[in-house]
Order: structure tokens, then C-alpha cells, then sequence
């Protein structure tokens, strides 16, 4: 098993073998996660602290179950209501916590690179849960542990990711997960939707997405977010729907067996069909929920695993 | 007193040479070049180490009034001294702004505590806000030596009009910051595939020009004197260029740091290198190079913006933008030399010669008669930069840990050593 890293701040630092223990980690987990008694002690005495500077329930309650399967004691602190509304700074916060002694901690953040700086200044693991537009590492390997057990492989694949790219951190990961295991990708997004500078990324960029889920394996959506549907990004939701939004027809010009993902929540009939999210031959949505738990379980797990060893290591330093 | 400077080698920004030779000088002057050194002279031995005019630093921040905690005229003094520069030109962005004649007493009087030359300009509008002119006529006879908003950009352009065509008529010079503020709002960097990587707010490269165009626009309706703070995208020299050969009376400065760094330096969202304007791409970077080179580009200054660690050490987008350079313009310029971009005197010319002949200023120069402001540097001395070795008061710089060549050996204002080297 590889695993170096002491931190998940984004899949950007990871290398394919990396990515590929995890995956293999979380497949172990999906087994226990299935049978009627879910516990393991690979956390047993850590400390967990889920700190959610942003409202999340879904991702939020998925790493809280994690962490409990896992026998950790879990911690949710929503900080958006507290007391960094008073003034105090996110590195004060962080040093507040760190002075705890949490093992794990998993941070959520509006602004991009928060979650690196809060890293720099604590002694523990800690789990980007999405910062700003930069990366939300868990979704991406969340999606490939997906993709990988619907498709026997996440290598050489044609993924399409569709929607708000620009704005979009699952994206960013995603097509920074995908390139590194050797997929072919094409974006798309109306082009006010569309970051600058993404055709250096080896991605293929399409506005037609007829064009662009041609012979796809794979299609991802991505959630709209309702303050740009109107005027500022696209026209409407209904003109957003009638050209991007995914439907029976747009989807016939993938492959016949191309695997439907979204990362939740959904916006039935802005960016999907409400029938095409429930068709369980096309849909993997419900799949990705339940991976999303294994995958988390596997992260914190290897994190923990690298936590020991660094302290071990530090232990016998001072003996000697 | 009466100096001889011995065995230097001369860097004559005037004259376009770089060459041995000796410098005397004599109350506060330059007295006289290559000559025998006069009976009762303090002779100095520079062996071979460059002797050039002091920098003129145009666009340096102080925190008086108001954050005199980042930085006050006493401490900007020193680091000016400490790097070579013996003129700051201030800027009036403090808190408050110096936008009445009464401010701009209070800090000549506080300036007196630096050991450079400090002069000052004044804000363009009242309190910056780009809506109503300030005292323009009171402010010249208090000394005020250009006009500017600093980095707040008027969007009433018809107030902004009647401002430059008053400023006209009493020959003020000002000092505009080029930027479509549409654009450029909420931005944290440049557009394109690093910020795209890093998930930051960007902004078109093209802001600037748009900025640009509409500015020069109204310098051509108005007829006014006007220097552009920083111009740093290649998109904006065809503009700049036209505006030069049309016979505008216009000029264009940049900051080092854009002239040294990149929008990649900024690395894992390193907050010391959020600038204003933000880094750009190194292919705009290389092609400022050459405009310093060619002229297109008259001024390089280090924009030093004070910050406390309180205000960096924080999320990309929420931290403070700018970088001190007092201390570091004179080593970071000589990136350009050692890198055989630009030749020493071309250097000094923009460092130097240049802002002190727009401002109407007599430095610059290694005349007979011209103010004995000098540096005298050795151009290949190697060092790692320690932010904490900064005499500022604040040391957010982006060269922490930096190689750098180049370090000042000592420095005269009027005559009178201000730095030497240990």
C-alpha cells in the first residue's frame, strides 16, 4: 500500500499509485459497510473534528459517519455561525482547535487555499471537505472508486464533465484525478461557465454538448447554483435546460452503456432529467453516496496510519 | 564638506556610460568628475565598486497617518537608505488620505524624520473617492509634487475630466492607475490557467488596457500631464506607444516585482506575492523587459505597500495585496542586469533619472551641480535574502529566502552618509 501524504489537501500533490491504494482501501470498506455490524477500531482513542466553515449537510454527515465507523470520537463544529463572526481569525481557530489535540480534522472553506494555510499551522491529518473553487478531493475519489467499479477500470476512459466548471471545485478535481489516471476529457460548459486557461489542462472543450458526449463512457453533471441561472452567467434556467441540461435524447449520443454521475444535491430539470437520475441502468447517483462513505473511511484511515508512524517515529528520535 | 570619490566605477544614467573613473564632491553637490582630488578632501576608495545616482523611488507607501505601525517616515527612511534610495516619492493612500493642505503639513513635518529625501504626493479627489477634486492649487503651493488616487479608480469619468483639466491649467502632474474597475473587482490574480489551477477570482490581462485607453482618451481631451503608475501587460504598449508618438505628454512606470516575478511565484496561494496589480504571466513579464529596455517604459519603482502579518496570514483572496521593496528594488533590479537584459545605466535611467526629470527633480544625475544623492554598490555581491534583516517595520516580501546579486555599500543624501554596510 502507498500512501505517503500527511495531509489530503487536493488530489493535485497525490501520485496514480496513491489514488489507486485508497480506491482499494475503500473497496474493503464498501464489504464492511454492507454487513449489519459496521464497526472497526482503525481509529480507536483519535480524535476527529469536523469543522464546516460553509453549510454542508451531505458531505458533513458522510465524514461524521466515517469517523464513527471507524471508531473515532466525532466533533462537528459549524463554524459558519460562531465565532469567526466575531472577528477571529481562521489561523486563531485553528490554533484554538489544535491546542485540543485532534488526530483528524476536516475542514470545509469558502475561500480557495484556506484549507492549506490552516494546515500549516496545526500538528494533525487534515481532510480538504472542499475549499472555495480549488479542490474537493474526497468527491473526485469518491467518483472514481464509482467509476472504477461500474466500468472494471478508471484508466482509458472518455469522461465528460458537464456544467458550471468554472466555478466548480468538484470539476477541478475530477479532471485533475481522471488526467492523472490516463482518461480522456472533455469539458462542457457555455463558455461563461468555462475557466480561462482550462485548454492547457489537456482537456478537450466542447459548447455543443451533443458533440461533446459523443462516445463518452462516462457522464458527469454538475450542480448550477441558483445566483448564476439569472442573466449573469446564462441567459435562463429553461435555455440552460434545453441546451445543457442532460435528457434522453442529449444522452443517446454517449455510449449505450455510459454510466450517469452528479454530486449532489440536484436541480431536477435545470441541469438533469428527474427520469434519467432515476434510471438505475444509467444512474450511479445513489452509488456515489455510498462510495462517498467508503472512500472517507479509506482517506482518514491511510491518514491515521502515516499520523502513527510520524509519531512513533518522533518517539523513538527522543528516546535515542 | 568635500568628498573624493576614488577608483569607482561610474554609472551614468545622463550619459548612457558605464565606466572608471572618480567623483568629487562638495556641500551637498557634485562638484566636479574624473578631476584630481582637491587639497583637504575626504578621500574614499571605492575599489571598483559602482557609484550611481540615488534611486528615486516613486510610489512608496508610508503608514503616517493612521498605520504608522506598518510603517513610519523614521523606519522607511532606513530601509530606503539601507537599499539605495534616496528620494521617496509617498503616496497619498494613508487613512486618511492626504487630500488637504493640512495633512499634507502634517506629514512634511513627520517626514523630517527621515534620513532620505521624502517628497509627497496628494490625492487627485477628496478622501480618493474619484467624485469631487481636492484643492489642487493649495496643495502645489504646500508642496505637493503630483496628484494621484493611488489604486482607486474613478468611474465617474466626468468628474475625473474636470479634475485633469483643472489640474491643466495649473500645470499639475497626475498620477493615474490604469485598470477597467468592472473587470478587475474581486480579482486576486490574473485569469489563465494558474488561477484557473488554484481556483482563485481572476482578471483579464485586458483590463489594464481598457483602463489605459479610456485614461489616455482623456489626457488627450484635456491636455493634461500624465504618468501611469504601472503598466505591466504586454496588451497595454501598443496604446501606451501611439499615445508617446501622438505627442501626449505621457509616461509609464512598473513595479520590480512585475518585472521579476510571475503569476506562478504565488505558488501554494504564498500571500507575500499578492500584488496590485497581480503578478502576470511570464510572457508579459519578458515583454515589460524589453519596453523598460527600449523606453516604452520610462519609470521602475518598488510600489512598496506595507503589511502586517496579521493582514497576509490569511485566505488568498482575504489577505492584504502588496509587497514592501525599498530594501530589495536595488538587488531585484539587478536580476536584469545579471540576466543581460538591461545594461546598468539604462537601469538607472529608470530607476533614477527618469522619475526625478518627470517630477522636476534635479537628481538623477552625476553632473557638476546636481544634489550628491549616490549609491555605491558592489553589483555581484551574492546573498540570501532574511525578511527579518528588513529595516521596514513591516516585511512582507515576496524575496524571503531569495538569491540575490548586488548589495549596497553605502549611501549619501546631499553629501552626508545615510548607510553604510557592516
Amino acid at each position: 500500500m502507498t500512501f505517503r501524504a500527511r495531509h489530503l489537501l487536493g488530489i493535485e500533490p497525490l501520485a496514480p499509485q496513491e489514488i489507486t491504494s485508497v480506491l482499494d482501501l475503500a473497496d474493503r470498506y464498501v464489504d464492511l459497510n454492507r454487513r449489519t455490524v459496521k464497526s472497526s477500531d482503525a481509529l480507536a482513542g483519535m480524535t476527529q473534528i469536523n469543522m464546516f466553515f460553509e453549510n454542508s449537510t451531505r458531505t458533513q454527515a458522510s465524514f461524521e459517519l466515517a469517523g464513527k465507523r471507524l471508531g473515532a470520537d466525532v466533533m462537528n463544529m459549524s463554524v459558519a455561525q460562531s465565532s469567526v463572526k466575531k472577528g477571529e481569525t481562521l489561523i486563531d481557530t485553528a490554533l484554538t482547535l489544535n491546542a485540543m489535540h485532534p488526530d483528524l480534522l476536516v475542514v470545509r472553506h469558502p475561500s480557495s487555499g484556506a484549507v492549506n494555510l490552516l494546515a500549516s499551522k496545526v500538528n494533525c491529518a487534515v481532510l480538504n471537505a472542499g475549499d472555495g473553487r480549488h479542490e474537493h478531493p474526497t468527491q473526485a475519489l469518491l467518483d472514481a472508486l464509482t467509476i472504477r467499479r461500474a466500468k472494471g477500470r478508471i484508466q482509458r476512459l472518455t469522461v465528460a464533465i458537464c456544467g458550471d466548471i468554472a466555478h466548480s471545485r468538484v470539476a477541478r478535481s475530477n479532471l485533475i484525478l481522471l488526467g492523472k489516471m490516463e482518461n480522456r476529457i472533455r469539458l462542457i460548459a457555455p463558455p461563461t461557465l468555462m475557466p480561462a486557461g482550462v485548454g492547457e489542462f489537456g482537456c478537450e472543450l466542447y459548447d455543443d454538448m451533443r458533440e461533446g458526449l459523443k462516445g463518452a463512457d462516462v457522464v458527469m453533471m454538475l450542480r448550477l447554483q441558483k445566483e448564476r441561472m439569472d442573466g449573469g452567467f446564462i441567459p435562463s434556467e429553461r435555455e440552460y435546460y434545453h441546451r445543457f441540461g442532460l435528457d434522453a435524447e442529449k444522452l443517446s449520443h454517449a455510449k449505450p452503456d455510459a454510466i450517469v454521475m452528479h454530486p449532489g444535491p440536484m436541480n431536477r430539470g435545470v441541469e438533469i432529467d428527474g427520469e434519467i437520475a432515476d434510471d438505475i441502468n444509467r444512474s450511479v447517483i445513489q452509488e456515489q453516496v455510498e462510495m462517498g462513505v467508503a472512500v472517507r473511511m479509506a482517506c482518514m484511515d491511510l491518514l491515521a496510519r502515516n499520523l502513527r508512524a510520524e509519531r512513533g517515529r518522533r518517539a523513538v528520535e527522543s528516546y535515542v | 564638506m568635500t568628498i573624493h570619490f576614488h577608483n569607482a566605477r561610474l554609472i551614468c544614467p545622463e550619459t548612457g556610460t558605464d565606466a572608471p573613473g572618480s567623483l568629487t564632491v562638495d556641500a551637498g553637490s557634485i562638484l566636479a568628475r574624473d578631476a584630481d582630488a582637491p587639497e583637504g578632501a575626504t578621500v574614499i576608495d571605492c575599489n571598483g565598486a559602482c557609484l550611481a545616482p540615488g534611486i528615486v523611488d516613486w510610489g512608496v507607501k508610508i503608514g503616517e497617518p493612521g498605520e504608522r505601525h506598518k510603517e513610519s517616515f523614521r523606519s522607511a527612511g532606513l530601509a530606503a537608505a539601507a537599499g539605495g534610495v534616496t528620494t521617496i516619492i509617498a503616496r497619498p493612500d494613508t487613512a486618511p488620505a492626504i487630500d488637504t493642505p493640512e495633512t499634507l503639513e502634517f506629514v512634511t513635518r513627520r517626514a523630517a524624520e527621515s534620513v532620505v529625501r521624502i517628497r509627497h504626493m496628494a490625492a487627485l479627489t477628496k478622501s480618493r473617492a474619484g467624485r469631487e477634486m481636492t484643492e489642487i492649487g493649495f496643495l502645489l503651493d504646500a508642496g505637493a509634487i503630483a496628484f494621484s488616487d493611488v489604486f482607486h479608480v474613478a468611474t465617474d469619468t466626468k468628474a475625473l475630466g474636470r479634475a485633469l483639466t483643472y489640474a491643466r491649467s495649473l500645470g499639475a502632474l497626475v498620477v493615474g492607475h490604469p485598470q477597467e474597475p468592472g473587470l478587475s473587482a474581486g480579482a486576486a490574480t490574473t485569469s489563465g490557467k494558474f488561477a484557473s489551477l488554484r481556483g482563485l477570482p481572476g482578471v483579464s490581462p485586458i483590463a489594464e488596457r481598457m483602463g489605459l485607453e479610456r485614461d489616455l482618451a482623456l489626457v488627450e481631451m484635456t491636455g493634461v500631464t500624465w504618468h501611469a503608475d504601472q503598466i505591466t501587460t504586454a496588451r497595454s504598449l501598443p496604446a501606451l506607444a501611439r499615445a508617446k508618438a501622438d505627442g501626449l505628454d505621457v509616461t509609464a512606470g512598473i513595479s520590480i516585482h512585475h518585472l521579476t516575478l510571475n503569476e506562478f511565484d504565488v505558488g501554494d496561494y504564498r500571500t507575500f506575492f499578492k500584488l496590485t496589480p497581480p503578478l502576470r504571466s511570464e510572457e508579459d513579464r519578458l515583454a515589460m523587459v524589453q519596453a523598460v529596455a527600449e523606453g516604452v517604459i520610462d519609470v521602475i519603482g518598488s510600489f512598496h505597500t506595507p503589511a502586517d502579518e496579521e493582514s497576509k496570514r490569511l485566505p488568498f483572496e482575504e489577505a492584504a495585496s502588496g509587497a514592501v521593496g525599498l530594501q530589495t528594488l536595488l538587488p531585484a533590479a539587478l536580476r536584469l542586469y545579471h540576466a543581460d537584459a538591461i545594461d546598468l545605466p539604462v537601469l538607472w535611467r529608470a530607476l533614477s533619472l527618469n522619475p526625478a526629470r518627470r517630477l522636476g527633480l534635479l537628481q538623477g544625475r552625476l553632473t557638476p551641480g546636481a544634489p550628491a544623492d549616490l549609491v555605491l554598490f558592489d553589483p555581484d555581491a551574492p546573498f540570501v535574502l532574511d525578511r527579518f534583516a528588513l529595516r521596514s517595520k513591516s516585511k512582507n516580501t515576496p524575496f524571503d529566502g531569495a538569491r540575490m546579486e548586488g548589495k549596497v555599500l553605502a549611501t549619501w543624501v546631499a553629501g552626508t552618509r545615510v548607510f553604510a554596510a557592516e
